[in-house]
């Protein structure tokens, strides 16, 4: 065992909890993701023991916690909250310091955060309270084509001919499916239009202005979502080595300012 | 870092004294629906109110009675029933509420006044399209359900400058409002007795300005949300005495906070302007909410709306229609952002807040890109929080909660 300081950011978001250890060199050195589940404190408690085994530290070498996401109020070790905008922001330019508008496709909630050169937030959106372009629309209508949630990417990727959905509602985009299906449409042409649909919700929200970053579990698990976006956008995104944890990232960098 | 924390709120000591003037005034109303001593007109809350008090009725305004099914979180029930009878959920959900209400056979005053069971019974209803064609709609099934006359001023809507035209128009259309109400209530015009009710009227309006004006000090000595309580004898009192006296009470208790630099929210550290309804069931909530993160929500377009500044006795209809028309909802989105600007420079706002009110868009003035231009014209940051003004089925509360927070990061981070 190593006795070294680190520092902990703890995401609890709608779908999943991300936990991120950072050494004193600002360096990932141990992250756990599971399932958010039904316990949040309990979840958040198996994030750290995994992310400090793999960071080859004790509890001891923990000089701060900061929690972000929905559950950030349930995670005991946690000595400060942060949001989930602030966190996401800070994890996004650490990883690429310059003016950057991010995207963010969570489990439950949308986020567009704008900012400038030096970091500092110029404005931040999020999803009405509807879950259209989110992960949750994805798992509907996984749930509804009968596939596995983690097949959409390559059936995407394989789509020659993209069925585009008209509707907003995930209810309605539902029974566009259905009509798709009974149409005899291919199915991976269904969930590339799927695909397009959840980035449409998202560039309603906010023009994508400077360098885009997007970020999430969503983006993580599907990348042909960035391709895409840059297909339509006509510009290169950046994408962190871990989309999945810039926010439980951002809130260990903000557990590193109260320390350091 | 911009975290929550329990926070003393001050309490309005005078807010004893307005509950007695408002108990006085629903329990007069009661009695006459009761007794039939006096006639009853139901009127929109910026509506004609100082003639109908001057041709002798009583006075109630079901927008009054929608707020409170809304702060008394009774609104979300009631709402399904007018749904049931074609009343979407998507409009507005004073009036739906309301009817609800009226159809469930409940109403907040019960809980409140006991003796108390239903709204008062309507001789008449007066409405004024000023705010939105809704009231119209609303009355008009009251109208039908009591058999009893509904009349009303239609208002030109969308004005940047509101003109002679403007105002000959509706002094016309509130001059014709009176055959029908003499007729109702038997009692003849007198304009001696408008002019006198108008002065009592223009006076609670300058107090009541000056009561929501005081929070142009640093530390400001009131909330938006206090405003939205302590506007209640503003609507429905205006044009008599006791609403004159409260507001002078009040207004000496908040001068006397600012003369002892007695801050509202203790530690206030951001100005916020609030753009649009208050979530009525969410008024604490909120309250606690934006205390707790060292912000104080303290002045507001809402509020601002019961400061008739240019009723004149001298010139009673053309001064009312001149009143009623330069209301901020009447106005263009030109003459709003005017109005805003200059109240983010007197309040001294750190940072606005526009509540998209799902049944409200009237009130909602951040759909057609103000928001955006505001917040390049003056710098000044801004949010936009979803929900409604009653309906409770259209808001969250972490989405909001989330967002004000990371509003006030925002705001911190700037501030550096």
């Amino acid at each position: 065992m190593n006795d070294r300081p680190v520092f902990i950011g703890t995401d609890v978001g709608a779908s999943r909890t991300k936990l991120a250890v950072l050494d004193s060199d600002r360096r990932l050195v141990g992250y756990a993701v599971l399932k958010s589940g039904t316990d949040f404190t309990v979840t958040a408690n198996n994030c750290l023991a995994m992310a400090l085994k793999m960071a080859d530290v004790t509890p001891g070498d923990i000089r701060h916690s900061v929690s972000t996401g929905y559950g950030r109020k349930n995670v005991e070790f946690s000595e400060a909250t942060k949001t989930e905008i602030s966190c996401h922001a800070r994890g996004c330019y650490h990883y690429f310091p310059m003016a950057i508008t991010i995207v963010d496709i969570g489990g439950q909630d949308n986020k567009v955060i704008k900012l400038d050169d030096q970091g500092r937030r110029l404005s931040f959106k999020m999803n009405r309270k509807c879950a259209a372009g989110t992960g949750a629309f994805l798992e509907e209508m996984a749930l509804r084509l009968d596939i596995p949630l983690g097949e959409m990417n390559d059936l995407a990727v394989q789509s020659r001919n993209m069925e585009r959905l008209g509707s907003f509602c995930t209810v309605f985009s539902g029974t566009e499916v259905l009509e798709k299906i009974r149409n005899g449409k291919k199915v991976p042409d269904i969930v590339k239009g799927l695909f397009y649909s959840v980035i449409r919700r998202v560039m309603e929200m906010d023009s994508l202005t400077a360098k885009v970053v997007m970020t999430g579990g969503v983006v993580a698990h599907n990348p042909y979502l960035v391709t895409m976006t840059e297909e339509l956008i006509e510009r290169d995104i950046q994408v962190a080595e871990y989309p999945q944890l810039t926010g439980a990232v951002g809130a260990a960098l903000y557990a590193m300012d109260a320390k350091l | 870092m911009a975290e929550e924390k329990e926070v003393k709120r001050l309490k309005i000591k005078a807010t004893a004294q307005m509950g007695k003037i408002m108990a006085d005034y629903f329990y007069e109303l009661d009695a006459a629906a009761k007794d039939q001593s006096k006639p009853i007109a139901w009127c929109t809350s910026v509506g004609p109110a100082e003639l109908l008090r001057a041709m002798g009725y009583l006075v109630h305004f079901p927008e009054n009675h929608g707020a409170m099914l809304g702060a008394t979180r009774m609104a979300t029930d009631m709402i399904p029933e007018a749904n049931a009878i074609g009343y979407t959920p998507t409009i507005c959900s004073y009036l739906t509420a309301d009817i609800g209400a009226y159809l469930k056979g409940v109403t907040p005053l019960s809980q409140a006044y006991k003796g108390i069971d239903s709204v008062p019974k309507p001789d008449v209803l007066v409405f004024n399209t000023n705010q939105c064609r809704d009231v119209q709609d609303w009355f008009s099934w009251y109208g039908d359900e009591f058999n009893v006359p509904v009349i009303g001023i239609h208002t030109h809507r969308g004005i940047k400058d509101v003109g002679e035209e403007h105002v000959t128009s509706v002094a016309e259309q509130i001059k014709n409002l009176i055959p029908t109400l003499e007729k109702v209530s038997g009692n003849k015009f007198d304009i001696d007795e408008l002019k006198r009710v108008l002065a009592l009227s223009r006076e609670c309006s300058q107090l009541w300005q000056k009561v929501l004006f005081t929070a142009g000090t640093k530390p400001s000595p009131l909330t938006f949300f206090d405003g939205t309580i302590h506007m209640g004898p503003a609507v429905v009192l205006r044009g008599t005495q006791p609403a004159i006296d409260y507001y002078t009470l009040l207004l000496a208790e908040l001068e006397e906070r600012i003369k002892d630099h007695v801050a509202a929210v203790e530690g206030e550290k951001y100005r916020i302007y609030w753009e649009g309804m208050p979530v009525w069931g969410r008024l604490s909530t909120h309250s606690k909410l934006f205390a707790g993160l060292s912000a104080n929500v303290l002045a507001s377009t809402y509020c601002n709306s019961w400061i008739f500044s240019d009723f004149d006795e001298n010139d009673p209809f053309k001064s009312m229609a001149r009143a009623y028309t330069k209301l901020f909802i009447v106005r263009s989105d030109e003459a709003k952002q005017e109005y805003i600007k200059r109240m983010l420079e007197f309040f001294k706002v750190d940072g606005i807040v526009y509540h998209d009110a799902m049944t409200c868009p009237n009130n909602s003035n951040c759909r057609y890109g103000m928001a955006q231009r505001m917040e390049k014209e003056t710098g000044i940051p801004s949010l936009i929080i979803n929900g409604d003004l009653n309906d409770l089925r259209m808001l969250s509360d972490e989405q909001t909660k989330t967002n004000v927070e990371a509003f006030v990061e925002q705001l911190e981070e700037q501030r550096g």
